[in-house]
């Protein structure tokens, strides 16, 4: 009787199984890394706005200071988007027939608010309280990256519960002195750490409990 | 039938002490005795897990079969942010407002705050500083949000069932005017109904000056007019009586719920339940009654009575206070003595379903125990003086004689007294407008219907049981077409462009002539009434002592009642107040033929089974439901059931109308019982089981305390290590003492927490929702038992159960000891429920809330998740609010005050019952309760440590009457 | 030498080496399709159909479509788990407890009950999927590196549960692979077709017979015997803990590993007989899986069933000497309550009826132990039920007693796993040797 199965199969047969072992690695490395990429995340890739509004313009170039249009970032836990008004304030003096502004003046004039798309979505089971933040040392830039120099806004971080954590389980490593909060240009001191405990002395930031399900989910 | 009665009172007269039943099942094992009452299978069993059952469910909650549950996807989907055009005065996004009003029941305003985000009214409040509110609220305030975004109100204007518009009607209403200036009115009818308000009066009156012979009549459902007749009787004119529970010390009620259905019952709760706390004087309630009511479930004595027999048990008492003969009834004497050793500092009360001459003697006797003044005090009605009687209305249309009927508000082709024969009236008018919320059996019959605004989309106004007037603003532009009772008056006054706020407005300026109006205005707003408009006292003189009404016939009678839950029937097509437990019968969905266990023994009936009720010619159906306590020869049939329209209210229960008669609204002799072939599955949220000896609500009384004293009880000694809550410690208290059972919680943490209403098959395949539940428990015999409410939210255990047995740590607990539920990270084993001792958690078993309802998104709590299906959910004590006081106290700097942080239950409850706090605080109210003599915990044996705990339940029983 | 003549015979005499080979063989080889075989094919699929939609329809409405609720929030789903993952129990124990035991006669049954107990686990696997909540989140239940930063709770006897059984798959899926190889590779040499060779061949991994592959093989396979034989007694430990952990009373009792187990391996052999027996008749095995097997196998399941009752004394014994009320009034209500006649057919089944296995006549009737076998294994399965229902829906506060009521979707799932497995048996007895041929040849070598 005939040899049933060529020399190679035994090669075959052991390559198999290296190749099912690696594959399933392999495949778990890779989908985490799918997991981490922007391509799930959405950081850094720029949302389409109805205008083609530059943070880096009006924050780096004019110095407006963030509440001017974030008005309620202090007292609510929505930071507040600006009111047609608001950017009429001064672009019915300047850029006043500038195509781009078309949509602000139309909003205006028909009384339909700009319809923007969001950058930063949180998932609906878990919420977040600005003025918190902004009391507790959390500076803009910690979370919302270098706005100062995006001509168009895109996301500096994944809205994931790892993120959260980092800050959330060791908040020294982020606090800011309150006056710095809306300074887009601070960089961390050399003893960051050191000086992120004392202001969490000072702000009365628990050190334990942060990390509470109940702190963000309800 | 095997089973015997008797078995049954032995068996609870032989026990020692305190012995609880739930309902009858535990009390006797006799296997006939379970076919009378069990049932349990039929009313349970559902094989083919029935079709009708999702039919009717979706239905009702147009619940979305959605695979996937998205409360934990957090894919990244388009989404939009809409800021304003121009920013509105004092609106900060993501900040609640509170705006003060009132609603209006039978006619009386009682004072809320609504909770708005961005424009939406999502929750209601009491109002602190309204004399009947006080802060507190009742159910049917707390869910009058669903009806506001109810997607069943009326839309449209219809007119002869096709649909109009207003300018269609305005251009008839022209018409019609003609007719009006040429006949001076003659034909024009205007019918509300019982209403306080000072500019619906003015325009009344305005419209009465028009056309001099038009006429204004009122119709409600529930009908207090006894009240004013027995005053006329007694004093010669019309009065209403005040109680002041704070100053009495015994109440004897006379087949009354005073302290849950008088337009005043919030503040009488609020204050009765003061004056029960056994550390201060502690009052004495005696209750006669037909019906069990929550006034009875809190008396000391209780003494159940047919209702028509209330009034010659009065006269005798009448009797014995004045020639001082001891009565040959001893319960009576000792009654008769209680009172007079507290002459002023008793009182007697009267319920508004009794005849005049019984709120005479009720008057007579509060005179001879020099009660008037003190303890009851009179002034005229908030309401204008009654006109004609509604009767002459429906005459005056059966003859023909009314060309224009304007009816706002009420329902009356399904509220009249059949024998009236409103609806063929109504066919005889030519020109008939009704004006409602919803498209209802009335509007069906007139020529024309008109959507009505919510009262939280309109301007309004209206008196307060104590006359106090109120402003009603709206928090929302009218979701639909709706205009108000006002808008619509000033129509027909020729004026359609008048809006409610101006008609108001110019009301209240005639009032307040001089130039602070604005300031006055703000101020009425601001403050949600108008200061200093109470009505003044009356200091009546008592004219003669009334005859003692003649023993009524023997034999069964029907009394009528306004549903605990759905009252009139107005709040039918609330999904909330439908599925919320009636407090005492604990059903759903329902109303039934509550009759005594004795009454149901000598007709063999039991729970479920289909009666035929006929008091004369006139007969419904309807399913028997046992209720222990009650009088024996009296059935009670609830109002409001039986609607023909509505999603919700449809085909819901059986219409007690039809068995109503003009004469007599509530009480019927001569009731006729037949027993039919079919039974009828009821959904009670409670089933009725033999009770495990432990003494789940612990009750003592005011002398066992006096003679014994009674010890905190101390947590058992554990083998878990002490965990330390270094930050806050939340926690609560319930004071068994104070809670009537009223239900106002439930509703509250519905409206607060998102919670869907599951609908009747679900309830009956106990899968309800409510975070927290009212447990009632019974003690002692079968005719007339001790009945104890004890309301059960998640008792966030230190040593939680349900914590360790969870895979995938959905449910864990916080630093500051809450047990915090995660719904996505939940993936549903439900292992946490069945480890619960206490079985507060509730199980998504299908999509139950409603994700496909546009109306129903802008009810919703946006502070709290709205949870998917395969997920578990428990009462989280508001944390919600706790997140937002310390979002404050972070951003401000301002530790958090005891009381800052309310839970939704606490806020509602009329008697302060709930009190939640901070136990680190050494200072807060609810540590001082936990450090108290009647602290304990439920199932403390369990080591659970739970942090919600009770105020064990005090009794005050007169030592003459006290069995030993 | 002697001792094992004093021994009766573990097969009919007569056999050699070549015959036992081909009569094992040829089952699989050259056997037509008989109409028995075709009618349990069609029976089992019509079932298996019956699953899937039950699965479908669960998917897309929920769990509400089964009886539970709350107070009863487990209701047949986890009873047929743990009962599924019992009747696997035996196969372990008969081929690598009894194999340690050097027992055999355990060779003429070890290969379908491991058989039976792969795809009974398989058919328990199911189950702790389907019951949860949002089954697509189950991988939430495993420890991997997530955006969350979150581990599973691993005091949760759920996650025990969860390495419990993967690994009792595992094992016995390895066991069961390593014994057939041998026989793969004695199919292969005598398939008749090329396809046929080809299949078994590459499943044989090229087995040549060789003195060092049997020395290989022998080594590894004691080794798997030693590494299944605690999983006898760890999982259906592990499994009665999901109760035991538990505060409800009725579950919360320090028995229940022991009595599980024994319940486990007792249904298990129910199950083995219920499958011997038809399999010996409509193949002719009476040689090779003798009178001698069944009267063993029935007097193990016999003194299992002792075991099982001794456990349900205990449990009434400590209940009421205890002396805790709420553990006492679950128990009675087990006795007396709406459920009582779970307890009853219990006792009737698992108790009662084995009793007749004391007459050897019996033991040595086939048809009378497929009957006792049938009865033993519905007597567990009662009492998983009971087990699950009746602690649940009375427990501490009587406000919220309940009731659970199966559904038409409850027992389409139970019915839909049963044929899911006779459908997996019935495809083994059709591709793969039901008894070891190799090992049937030692025993005729060893002229047992």
């Amino acid at each position: 009787m005939s040899q049933l199965f060529p020399r190679y199969a035994n090669t075959l047969a052991r390559a198999s199984i290296v190749a099912v072992v690696l594959g399933l690695v392999g495949l778990g490395v890779v989908g985490y890394g799918w997991v981490q990429s922007s391509y799930a995340t959405g950081v850094a890739t720029h949302v389409s706005q109805p205008v083609p509004f530059s943070h880096e313009h009006h924050v780096s170039g004019l110095g407006l200071d963030c509440r001017y249009c974030h008005t309620s970032v202090e007292t609510s836990s929505f930071a507040g988007m600006p009111s047609t008004h608001t950017c009429m304030t001064c672009h019915s003096q300047i850029w006043k027939d500038s195509p781009t502004l078309a949509p602000v003046r139309e909003s205006l004039t028909t009384g339909t608010p700009i319809v923007w798309n969001r950058v930063y979505r949180l998932a609906d089971f878990a919420y977040f309280d600005h003025h918190a933040h902004v009391a507790k040392g959390v500076g803009c830039t910690t979370c919302h990256g270098a706005i100062e120099r995006m001509p168009l806004t895109a996301a500096a971080h994944p809205m994931r519960m790892q993120w959260c954590l980092e800050c959330h389980r060791s908040p020294e490593r982020f606090l800011r002195p309150r006056e710095e909060v809306f300074n887009v240009r601070w960089t961390p001191p050399h003893d960051q750490i050191e000086q992120g405990r004392r202001l969490m002395q000072a702000y009365g930031v628990p050190a334990h409990g942060l990390d509470n399900c109940s702190v963000c989910h309800r | 039938m095997t089973m015997s009665w008797d078995a049954i009172r032995n068996r609870l007269s032989d026990v020692q002490g305190a012995r609880y039943w739930q309902s009858l099942e535990e009390l006797c094992d006799e296997p006939g005795f379970q076919e009378l009452v069990a049932r349990e299978f039929p009313a349970h069993a559902a094989f083919w897990e029935s079709p009708l059952t999702r039919r009717r469910f979706l239905q009702l909650m147009g619940a979305s079969l959605a695979l996937a549950g998205l409360t934990a996807c957090s894919l990244r989907t388009a989404e939009k942010l809409v800021p304003y055009v121009r920013d509105p005065e004092g609106v900060t996004p993501g900040k609640p407002q509170f705006f003060a009003s009132a609603m209006v029941r039978d006619g009386h305003a009682t004072g809320l705050l609504f909770e708005s985000h961005l424009g939406r009214p999502t929750k209601i409040e009491g109002n602190p500083d309204h004399p009947m509110s006080l802060g507190a609220t009742d159910a049917f305030m707390q869910a009058a949000v669903l009806d506001l975004w109810d997607p069943d109100r009326s839309q449209t204007v219809v007119t002869r069932g096709r649909v109009s518009t207003w300018e269609a009607f305005e251009s008839e209403l022209l018409r019609q005017r003609q007719q009006w200036q040429a006949a001076q009115g003659s034909g024009l009818r205007l019918l509300t109904e019982e209403t306080t308000s000072p500019t619906l009066v003015r325009q009344v009156e305005a419209l009465l000056r028009q056309y001099p012979r038009a006429r204004w009549y009122r119709h409600d459902p529930v009908d207090r007019s006894a009240l004013l007749a027995g005053a006329e009787e007694a004093f010669g004119q019309a009065l209403v009586p005040h109680y002041r529970f704070d100053r009495a010390d015994v109440v004897l009620t006379l087949d009354s719920d005073v302290l849950a259905d008088e337009p005043a019952s919030l503040r009488y709760a609020r204050e009765f339940a003061a004056r029960r706390r056994p550390e201060g004087p502690m009052n004495r309630l005696y209750a006669v009654e037909a019906a069990a009511t929550l006034t009875g479930a809190m008396a000391d004595h209780r003494r159940p009575m047919r209702s028509l027999d209330v009034g010659v048990w009065a006269g005798k008492l009448l009797a014995r206070l004045q020639d001082g003969l001891p009565a040959a009834d001893p319960w009576l004497e000792a009654v008769a003595r209680d009172l007079l050793a507290h002459p002023g500092r008793s009182l007697v009360v009267v319920g508004y379903s009794q005849p005049a001459l019984v709120h005479a003697i009720g008057h007579a006797l509060n005179a001879r125990l020099g009660n008037l003044g003190q303890t009851v005090t009179f002034t005229a009605p908030a309401p204008p003086p009654a006109t004609a009687p509604f009767a002459d209305l429906v005459a005056e249309m059966h003859r023909g004689e009314v060309q224009s009927l304007f009816i706002l508000g009420a329902n009356p082709v399904w509220t009249a007294a059949p024998e009236l024969a409103f609806d063929a009236a109504l066919r005889r008018v030519p020109f008939s407008a009704h004006l409602g919320l919803y498209q209802d059996e009335t509007s069906a019959l007139c020529t024309w219907h008109l959507p009505e605004a919510h009262f939280l989309e309109a301007w309004s106004d209206a008196r307060a049981y104590d006359g106090t007037a109120s402003i009603l603003q709206p928090g929302i532009a009218p979701l639909y077409e709706g205009r108000s009772t006002h808008e619509v008056l000033a129509m027909a006054l020729g004026s359609p462009t008048r809006s409610g706020l101006e008609l108001v407005r110019e009301t209240w300026r005639g009032a307040h002539p001089g130039t602070d109006f604005e300031a006055f205005w703000t101020g009425a707003l601001e403050k949600g009434l108008v200061p200093g408009t109470s009505l003044p006292p009356v200091v009546p003189t008592p004219r003669g002592t009334p005859v003692a009404p003649p023993q009524a016939p023997a034999g069964l009678e029907l009394v009528l009642r306004p549903d605990p839950t759905i009252w009139d029937g107005r709040f039918a097509n609330n999904a909330w107040l439908q599925e919320l437990p009636k407090p005492l019968s604990k059903l759903t969905w329902d109303n039934a033929a509550l009759m005594s266990p004795v009454a149901a023994e000598r007709l063999g009936l039991s729970n479920g089974d289909v009666v035929e009720l006929r008091v004369g010619e006139r007969s419904i159906t309807a399913p028997v439901w046992i209720a222990p306590g009650q009088a024996d020869d009296s059935v009670v049939l609830t109002l409001g059931y039986g609607r023909k329209v509505g999603r919700v209210a449809h085909g819901q229960g059986s219409n007690a109308y039809v068995l109503r008669s003009a004469g007599a609204p509530w009480i019927q002799p001569g009731l006729v019982l037949r027993k039919t072939d079919r039974t009828y599955p009821l959904a009670t949220t409670q089933r009725h089981h033999r009770m495990a000896g432990e003494p789940l609500v612990q009750v003592s009384t005011l002398q066992a305390i006096a003679a014994t004293g009674s010890m905190p009880t101390e947590a058992p000694p554990s083998l878990y290590p002490e965990v330390a809550y270094p930050g806050h410690k939340w926690a609560m208290a319930i004071d068994l003492n104070a809670c009537t059972g009223c239900s106002a919680c439930v509703v509250a943490c519905q409206a607060e927490n998102n919670i869907p209403v599951v609908g009747k098959e679900q309830v009956m395949r106990e899968r309800e929702m409510h975070w927290l539940r009212i447990d009632r428990y019974y003690e002692g015999p079968l005719d007339a038992p001790r009945t104890y409410f004890q309301p059960v939210p998640c008792m966030h255990c230190e040593n939680a159960p349900c914590e360790v047995v969870c895979p995938t740590a959905a449910t864990v607990h916080d630093d500051e000891g809450l047990n915090a539920m995660v719904y996505n990270r939940c993936v549903g084993t439900r292992y946490c429920s069945n480890n619960c001792p206490y079985k507060v958690r509730r199980f998504n078993f299908f999509q139950f809330s409603d994700w496909t309802t546009e109306s129903l998104k802008g009810m919703r709590n946006p502070e709290v998740t709205v949870r998917s299906r395969g997920v578990m959910e428990k009462c989280t004590y508001c944390v919600q609010r706790i997140q937002a006081a310390k979002g404050d106290e972070a951003a401000t700097g301002r530790p958090i005050r005891d009381g800052e942080v309310r839970t939704a239950c606490q806020a509602a409850c009329p008697t302060r019952a709930i009190v939640f706090g901070d136990l680190n605080d050494p200072a807060s109210e609810v540590a001082a309760l936990k450090a108290g003599p009647r602290h304990y915990a439920l199932l403390g044996d369990l080591d659970t440590r739970p942090r919600t705990t009770y105020l064990s339940r005090v009794r005050n029983p007169n030592p003459a009457l006290e069995e030993a | 030498m002697a001792a094992r003549d004093s021994e009766p015979p573990v097969i009919r005499p007569g056999y050699t080496i070549a015959s036992a080979a081909r009569e094992i063989g040829d089952l699989v080889l050259r056997r037509p399709i008989g109409w028995p075989w075709l009618m349990g094919m069609l029976l089992s699929a019509g079932l298996l159909t019956l699953l899937a939609v039950a699965v479908v329809v669960l998917l897309v409405r929920g769990v509400g479509i089964w009886g539970i609720d709350i107070p009863v929030a487990w209701g047949f789903a986890i009873a047929n788990f743990v009962w599924w993952i019992g009747i696997g129990h035996a196969g372990t124990l008969i081929s690598a407890f009894l194999y340690l035991m050097r027992q055999r006669w355990r060779t003429s049954i070890n290969r379908f009950a491991e058989a039976m107990t792969l795809f009974a686990v398989l058919c328990a696997a199911l189950y702790p999927l389907l019951h949860l909540g949002r089954p697509w989140y189950f991988y939430w239940l495993l420890p991997y590196p997530n955006t969350m930063w979150l581990w599973p709770q691993f005091r949760s006897p759920l996650i025990f549960d969860l390495f419990a059984v993967g690994t009792y798959l595992t094992v016995s899926l390895l066991f069961w692979y390593v014994g057939l190889i041998p026989d793969l590779a004695n199919l292969r040499d005598r398939a008749p077709h090329r396809f046929q060779q080809l299949a078994y061949g590459v499943l044989a991994l090229g087995w040549r017979g060789s003195a060092r592959h049997w020395q290989r093989y022998e080594s590894l396979y004691l080794l798997l015997a030693g590494l299944a034989t605690p999983l006898v007694i760890s999982v259906h430990s592990i499994v009665s803990i999901d109760f035991a952990y538990a505060i409800v009373p009725g579950w919360h009792s320090t028995i229940f590993p022991p009595y599980f187990v024994a319940g486990a391996v007792y249904s298990g052999f129910a199950m083995v007989l219920i499958l011997a027996i038809p399999m010996r008749a409509a193949f002719r095995l009476d040689g090779l899986i003798t009178q001698r097997h069944l009267d063993l196998m029935a007097q193990l399941m016999l003194a299992m069933g002792l075991l099982v009752a001794y456990s349900y004394a205990t449990e009434f014994f400590s209940s009421w000497y205890g002396g805790n009320p709420p553990e006492w009034t679950a128990f009675v209500n087990q006795v007396t309550g709406v459920y009582a006649p779970l307890f009853w057919g219990t006792l009737f089944c698992n108790v009662l009826s084995v009793q007749v296995l004391w007459a050897p006549k019996v033991r040595r009737s086939p048809v009378a132990l497929f009957v006792v076998s049938l009865l033993v294994l519905l007597g567990m399965w009662i009492e998983r039920v009971m087990i699950v229902i009746t602690a649940l829906h009375r427990d501490y506060l009587p406000s919220r007693w309940g009731l659970y009521v199966p559904t038409f979707w409850d027992w389409a799932t139970l019915c839909g796993t049963i044929g899911l497995f006779f459908f997996l048996f019935l495809l083994f007895v059709r591709l793969l040797p039901i008894i070891s041929i190799s090992e049937v040849e030692k025993l005729v070598e060893e002229g047992a």
